[in-house]
């Protein structure tokens, strides 16, 4: 088994608020200083940085692993993760077909950049990614389990677009396999406020949108390769895969 | 003024919870926030949102309002009617906005307590 170090949720250029220092290079070099074995790149509502990063990533010995990270119509945002670029093609077309049409203004929320290896800008995304699509958060989780993805409700600690501050508390029937803390808490503080959740799965990954934020939250998990299928089976803690332990490098608050 | 009464009065649809429209109001309360609905809305108050997850009706049952405003044409999901059902919450809606809807029903409530 190995121990791998994984941060899955990380913004690039593509997230109008993501910096633009968020290049595939940069990325991958800040995630290499860190000790991350793994890292998820999970933009705003788009999946279209993922191939860049993962093709590059070879060179630097770390595993990316595609998803996104979209915005339910209650605005609670959910983290999706998927095993191939078929699906990965999929969900895209969903999300280009459910993300309503409002033009991205730069002045105010940044530009939405798709580019390649070397920085150069490939495409300029105007449909503002950072609004919400049109489907519920029951909708959108049917949808990524029908692909063939995992669902795993984001930063639930927070008091902004989570799933506990848009719909109150987590409905019981949700199907999600697991659910993600971020940088400013951890599971142990956060079940002693919310003792019902205290049996749930959590991943601590760090949200990053500036490069000095990456690996801030980090999860470790022990699986045999650096793959999503053996981090599926980590979080159903199968076949001796398990997590090890979350961490996050903040105060908590 | 029972619930009932608001629905005639602003023109209102009745989706789901018709068993609880002789509820008494005693006020109302706006937010899309369910977290927010939770710490601070009160007993009686009539909830107008524009959310339709079923968690709104758990949220209504939980602090015993009196009953939810859907704005702008939104329309309950279909578990969420269910649950209206089971826990007798009337669901009304309007294709009012909520600006709209708010200003009819603070002067309806306020004209009726003067």
């Amino acid at each position: 088994m190995l121990r791998i170090k994984a941060d899955m949720h990380i913004h690039t250029v593509l997230s109008p608020c993501g910096d633009l220092d968020m290049s595939p290079r940069n990325i991958l070099i800040k995630a290499k200083e860190k000790g991350l074995d793994l890292i998820a790149i999970t933009d705003h509502n788009s999946t279209l940085m993922c191939r860049v990063i993962a093709n590059l990533a070879s060179e630097y010995d770390i595993a990316v692993i595609p998803g996104v990270e979209i915005t339910t119509k209650e605005e609670a945002h959910c983290l999706a993760y998927f095993h191939d670029y078929e699906q990965i093609n999929q969900i895209q077309m969903f999300l280009e077909q459910h993300l309503p049409p409002i033009q991205n203004n730069p002045d105010l929320f940044g530009h939405q950049l798709v580019v390649d290896q070397d920085e150069m800008i490939l495409q300029e995304i105007n449909t503002l990614l950072i609004t919400a699509l049109n489907l519920s958060i029951d909708e959108i989780e049917k949808t990524v389990h029908k692909i063939g993805g995992i669902f795993i409700p984001a930063h639930i600690d927070r008091p902004k677009y989570s799933i506990i501050s848009q719909l109150g508390f987590i409905p019981f029937d949700l199907n999600a396999e697991a659910f993600e803390l971020s940088r400013y808490s951890s599971p142990d503080s956060f079940t002693a406020q919310n003792k019902p959740y205290r049996n749930f799965i959590y991943v601590q990954n760090s949200d990053a949108h500036y490069l000095e934020n990456i690996a801030d939250a980090y999860t470790i998990f022990e699986i045999e390769n650096p793959t999503l299928e053996e981090i599926v089976k980590a979080l159903k803690n199968l076949d001796g895969r398990k997590i090890v332990s979350t961490h996050n490098q903040r105060k908590t608050n | 003024m029972t619930v009932n009464d608001i629905k005639e009065k602003l023109n209102l649809t009745v989706y789901a919870g018709a068993a609880g429209l002789n509820r008494e109001v005693t006020g109302g309360y706006v937010s899309d926030l369910l977290s927010d609905v939770m710490g601070h809305s009160s007993e009686g108050q009539i909830w107008i949102t524009l959310q339709t997850h079923k968690n709104i009706i758990a949220i209504a049952s939980l602090k015993e309002l009196a009953g939810i405003i859907l704005v702008q044409g939104f329309e309950p999901d279909a578990d969420t009617q269910k649950q209206a059902e089971d826990e007798q919450i009337p669901i009304l809606g309007t294709h009012l906005s909520t600006f709209e809807i708010s200003g009819k029903l603070y002067n309806l409530l306020h004209k009726c307590c003067e």
